[in-house]
């Protein structure tokens, strides 16, 4: 049930006269159960259209702040639009007092005509596509329960099926591999066989801080923006500093999940991209048998408990 | 694997092309604003359920007053009747609240503080993403309801203004008759200790404390309760509504 063998079949007189090298050597395991791989692909549509239709809405006021107010001058962040002599638009993207030209992404880009014009995010960036603050608020909105909606569900799934306590919650082993982890990814070297289907701590690591600080921050940052929730959430406002501080972290949650789009998919592309697309399409996962080194008596309990829900 | 690595180069970008063109004709279409804006209901009544109806905006001290308090939208209403009460720095103002209510009245900013006034320092946010903060003086909403005295039939207390923002398409705004009681949903003629500022919406405007400014109505000319806001303007309860904003603005 958990475990498949590729065309491994000794007792078929079939297969008797070939060599069967190849298929001995890799197995496919069911490591994703249905739920997770639902789960993972909405989660993968929730976030890029919150992502996209979020620049739409940032470019209404294409500025980031901290405390409760917004300051002329004094932003942390702020994408201008100037003219220079000769009456040419010109981008400019300040952080804090350093200053930097961005024309034809940040600040002045192309609009759908292909005309220069003042904004923020580019429109390949955004959704919808021209400036459009009531349409982007609407599919932030709608998305935004998508994402909560199918956080929860996988928060709960996660904690009733054991995935969180066995596959992502670091062991005392764990931690105590964390330089060999670090020393490994540096060189791009990944574990092969029945040791390719544990997490290492730095996955554990990154899948429980993407989950319950990044996942769980940009909603509660979220809600800080909403008046009518400040009405009940005036310690958080005080905690972050400020409404204006709450959208800036919001802000720079979403990107800390863009790069942290950036590192997961280089892994997925250096680790076999064919073998872990079909991991989180179909479930199976397939693993080099020859690396393994482990007595198995019985393969379908062993890849029960080593099955990644 | 360089067949495989531009196949996915291909496959990412087709995808990403095809999943900004395709959000761009869904929000040209008639349905799919329509499912999108599902959301908003969602938001009202999880955010009533999560923040009780009679819970308080923050208040701020006067450290925290923004030094000037930005103006959006109309800064300086053209329309004659309004140009005419600015040239006589609105001696000659009066509220005109009439619709469901039992006994419809003309007040004038002096008759609104007999019935009631307060002060209040809070946050202003706008739905494109800043914030100001300031001091606001004026009459509660739920005063001038009771003075008038609301049918049971009403709903909605309607807001028409002085402001056009094209031609003969004058502002207005709506609200519940939960947000129009609430404590702090004012009709303020003072800010930062001053007179109403024209740019910020004299010499009458609408201030709530849990939902974003454009709800917030400058240049009050009239208060209309009604029972349902189908037959003004777009029907769809406020000028920015008809522009496809939410009416519930509290996110």
């Amino acid at each position: 049930m958990n475990t498949d063998t590729v065309a491994e079949s000794p007792h078929s007189p079939a297969n008797a006269p070939t060599p069967v090298v190849r298929a001995r050597s890799t197995r496919l395991v069911y490591r994703h159960t249905l739920p997770i791989r639902l789960m993972h692909w909405i989660n993968v549509i929730a976030l890029s259209l919150m992502f996209f239709s979020g620049l739409q809405i940032f470019n209404a006021s294409p500025v980031l702040s901290w405390g409760n107010r917004t300051v002329p001058g004094r932003e942390l962040l702020a994408l201008d639009a100037r003219q220079d002599p000769a009456g040419h638009m010109v981008g400019v993207t300040r952080i804090g007092q350093h200053q930097f030209t961005t024309t034809g992404v940040l600040g002045v880009s192309n609009g759908s005509d292909g005309v220069p014009v003042a904004r923020g995010f580019p429109s390949w960036l955004t959704v919808p596509g021209p400036n459009w603050l009531a349409m982007g608020r609407r599919w932030h909105f709608f998305f935004a329960w998508v994402f909560v909606l199918n956080g929860l569900c996988y928060i709960g799934y996660a904690l009733v099926r054991r995935h969180l306590q066995r596959d992502l919650w670091p062991t005392r082993s764990d931690w105590r591999g964390i330089g060999r982890s670090i020393w490994d990814h540096v060189r791009f070297k990944h574990p092969q066989g029945a040791e390719a289907l544990r997490y290492n701590i730095l996955q554990r690591l990154a899948y429980l801080i993407v989950v319950f600080v990044f996942g769980i921050g940009i909603v509660l940052m979220g809600l800080a923006m909403s008046p009518r929730m400040d009405a009940v959430l005036s310690p958080l406002l005080t905690l972050v500093g400020g409404r204006q501080s709450a959208r800036t972290i919001h802000f720079i949650i979403a990107w800390a999940f863009v790069a942290f789009l950036l590192v997961h998919v280089f892994e997925v592309l250096i680790s076999g991209v064919f073998n872990q697309l079909r991991g989180m399409i179909t479930g199976y996962f397939a693993i080099d048998c020859d690396r393994v080194d482990v007595v198995e008596p019985d393969p379908t309990i062993a890849a029960e408990e080593r099955r990644h829900d | 694997m360089t067949d495989r690595r531009s196949f996915l180069r291909l496959a990412i970008m087709g995808a990403a092309g095809i999943l900004v063109a395709g959000c761009d004709q869904i929000s040209q279409s008639s349905w799919g604003p329509k499912i999108l804006g599902k959301a908003e209901g969602l938001n009202r009544r999880v955010q009533a359920l999560l923040s009780p109806s009679s819970a308080m905006a923050p208040e701020y001290s006067e450290a925290d007053i923004s030094a000037v308090f930005r103006a959006n939208g109309t800064t300086m209403p053209t329309t004659e009747a309004y140009q005419a009460l600015l040239a006589n720095q609105f001696r000659d103002y009066k509220l005109q609240v009439d619709g469901l209510v039992s006994r419809p009245a003309l007040l004038s900013i002096d008759d609104l503080k007999k019935l009631d006034t307060r002060t209040q320092i809070t946050r202003h946010d706008c739905v494109e993403g800043w914030s100001v903060i300031g001091k606001w003086q004026g009459t509660a909403l739920s005063a001038v309801l009771d003075h008038v005295g609301v049918d049971p039939q009403a709903r909605f207390v309607v807001f028409h203004c002085f402001d056009e923002m094209e031609a003969d398409t004058p502002y207005y705004e709506s609200l519940g008759m939960e947000e129009a009681r609430h404590p702090q949903t004012l009709l303020a003629y003072r800010l930062n200790d001053q007179a109403l500022p024209v740019p910020n919406g004299a010499p009458l405007r609408l201030r709530i404390g849990r939902q974003l400014g454009y709800k917030q109505a400058k240049y009050l000319s009239r208060i209309e309760l009604v029972h349902s806001f189908d037959a003004i303007a777009d029907g769809n309860g406020g000028y920015w509504e008809d522009q496809g904003y939410e009416w519930y603005a509290g996110i």
